[in-house]
């Protein structure tokens, strides 16, 4: 042995042999995964779980010992993931289509069921991934096109998330919550036509106003005039016989006197019967 | 120097080799072979100091990996690291050394104070540091993490000019562009809980301003819903991201655009014009009514006065204002005043149109 301790190659060879026997025995678990420790291929047992409500630093992770070479440590991620789906085409019971884009996300509980039935977390997805948009299509295609923009009103996300949980459970996932990013009108004509209408719409709208401003005009207008007609009224009532007269004055006036360049003048003719000749006449 | 040589100074011949850093060492192995033991067949640095005697004297100009070559394969192992005096190596010393240097650069921390630093033991979550400094166990053991929780990241959507439409509540299509501010509350669970938590951010606000907005009418979107939208989804977020455990919390929504589409606006700035439009008739409408009014008011006024004058006196008042106004209008006009009775007129009609407009003719060149 001392031969051994002597010899510089035979120590280092012996302290790497060592070290490598040590980190093949000793994990470290992250809170961020969960591990599934497979003996020659055969799942043994399950390293920092996940559960429900456990408090980071209660967790299992932290220092593990496996035996070395024989035991092997599938990663498994502990944390949320998501799924993206593909942009799905719904048509609702009234016949009108509806371009969806929903996400779900979900977390691995079960690492072993996920490690035997899907083998990774990208696998989980890719299954988990069509079945939301079928459960998607199934779902929204029951109803009309007015409650599919807002689907969190009803039942319709919890009957998603309760069909999408149940596959995730084959999977050993379960899924936290699914949500609908986006719900737009296809392109083409349901873009289109949804466009031509908001025009009419505004169309519409635009000659409604003016209309209702003529209208609104043509009140106070009427309302001016019949305030002028009765303020008119009011004084001139108090001797009719003397508006007449002073109203015929003013009213020659205007007539015959031929104010502008343009305003042929007139021309009398008077008879000496005319009361203004009265004086005239001498008599 | 006097440089002893055992067997432990041979350890690290190979690796000086492989280095290429046998030059120095091996002049000083060398050297310690010739004061040494004087074992011999051992080569002889060029430009080591030349020590007499030395049986491999004659060999200079070898390359120092040759040398060393032979060294390996010669007669045993030669070389090493530099002694100490008193005989031991300095290996030991350096690796005290490195070791201090990595305990301090590992375990001593400090946190800003808009960060927050998370430990972990051994991959196991311990605590959280708060601002200032603080020692944690070195590296392997401990690991700190450190995140900034105070700078308020913003996410806009959509990223870049493009339009971003999204359905209203009575079908018809906004152009909307927001942004997200949100920053770290929980450093723990931003680390731990959500595999990627900024695009997680990012979808839960695309449906949630989904959401909000299919609640509302386009003409509310627009105007004056607004805010009311920009709460709702920030309630909304910050519930999801909570259900989560994200470790998040959402700072504010702002709306930052909230058009009609580029293919419809068009017909919304036609409504706009209408609204001008109505607005004109209206005006034009008002002044007519104040010019009437005044003008109605101010007629009345006016005979009003006259009449108070002409009752006092009515017969003569009569009288002054016919004559005058008779006069007024009969001194400026033509006038014909056939006095013999019995004598039926001859009027020249034409001839009276053309005199009369003789004077109007003067008049309009006479300006």
């Amino acid at each position: 042995m001392g031969q051994i301790f002597k010899n510089p190659v035979a120590l280092g060879v012996i302290i790497l042999a060592g070290l490598f026997i040590l980190l093949n025995t000793i994990v470290i678990v992250p809170e961020t995964k969960q591990g599934v420790v497979v003996q020659l291929g055969e799942p043994k047992r399950i390293v920092n779980r996940y559960q429900a409500g456990e408090a980071f630093g209660k967790t299992g992770a932290g220092l593990i010992a496996k035996i070395p070479f024989f035991e092997q440590i599938v990663w498994i991620d502990k944390r949320i993931r998501d799924v993206e789906m593909e942009q799905q085409q719904v048509l609702s019971t009234d016949q009108l289509r509806l371009q969806v884009d929903a996400f779900a996300r979900f977390r691995i509980t079960d690492p072993l069921r996920m490690y035997i039935a899907a083998g990774s977390e990208e696998r989980v997805s890719d299954e988990l991934r069509p079945i939301l948009g079928s459960a998607l299509r199934n779902e929204l295609g029951k109803r009309p096109f007015a409650a599919l923009l807002s689907p969190e009103r009803g039942q319709v996300m919890d009957n998603i998330q309760a069909g999408l949980n149940r596959v995730a459970r084959q999977y050993g996932a379960e899924i936290v919550d699914v949500r609908i990013k986006r719900a737009d009108l296809p392109d083409g004509t349901p873009l289109d036509s949804a466009y031509q209408r908001m025009r009419t719409a505004r169309d519409q709208e635009a000659r409604t106003i003016r209309a209702q401003g003529a209208k609104q005009a043509q009140i106070i207008r009427a309302e001016a005039d019949a305030s002028a007609a009765r303020t008119y009224a009011e004084s001139f009532g108090k001797d009719a016989d003397f508006y007449d007269f002073y109203r015929a004055m003013k009213s020659y006036e205007t007539t015959f006197q031929g104010g502008g360049p343009d305003d042929p003048q007139s021309s009398f003719v008077l008879s000496p019967d005319n009361e203004y000749l009265r004086q005239f006449r001498g008599n | 120097m006097d440089k002893n040589i055992d067997g432990g100074a041979r350890r690290k011949s190979i690796l000086g080799a492989i280095l290429n850093m046998a030059g120095p060492w091996g002049n000083n192995g060398d050297n310690g072979n010739d004061g040494g033991n004087g074992n011999g067949g051992g080569p002889r640095n060029p430009w080591g100091n030349p020590a007499g005697g030395s049986p491999g004297g004659g060999r200079r100009g070898a390359s120092s990996l040759e040398e060393l070559f032979k060294r390996g394969t010669g007669g045993g192992f030669r070389g090493g690291i530099p002694k100490r005096p008193g005989g031991r190596s300095w290996w030991p010393l350096m690796a005290i050394a490195f070791i201090i240097l990595w305990v301090l650069l590992t375990s001593i921390h400090r946190v800003s104070p808009q960060e927050r630093g998370v430990v972990t033991f051994l991959g196991s979550y311990s605590r959280t540091l708060q601002p200032g400094l603080h020692f944690s166990l070195p590296t392997p053991l401990e690991q700190v993490v450190k995140l900034d929780v105070e700078d308020i990241r913003t996410i806009d959507i959509p990223e870049g000019e493009s339009e971003k439409l999204i359905l209203t509540g009575d079908q018809n299509i906004v152009d909307l562009a927001y942004s997200v501010r949100w920053n770290i509350k929980a450093p723990e669970l931003f680390l731990f809980q959500i595999a990627q938590p900024e695009e997680t951010i990012m979808e839960v606000a695309e449906a949630a301003m989904r959401a909000a907005v299919a609640n509302f009418t386009l003409d509310d979107t627009i105007g004056s819903e607004r805010s009311e939208i920009e709460q709702q989804v920030e309630q909304n977020m910050q519930q999801l991201l909570d259900g989560y455990g994200a470790g998040v919390v959402i700072r504010g929504i702002a709306i930052k655009k909230a058009d009609p589409p580029a293919a419809v606006n068009d017909a919304f700035k036609e409504v706009s014009a209408a609204q001008q439009t109505a607005q004109t008739y209206l005006n034009e409408a008002r002044a007519y009514a104040q010019q009437l009014t005044a003008q109605a008011q101010g007629e009345s006024a006016a005979f009003d006065k006259v009449y108070e004058e002409y009752r006092l006196a009515p017969k003569v008042t009569r009288q002054r204002m016919y004559y005058e106004t008779m006069e007024r209008v009969l001194s400026k006009v033509d006038k014909t005043v056939i006095e013999a009775r019995g004598v039926t007129p001859y009027l020249a009609l034409p001839e009276l149109k053309k005199r009369a407009q003789q004077p109007a003719i003067t008049t309009a060149e006479g300006k």
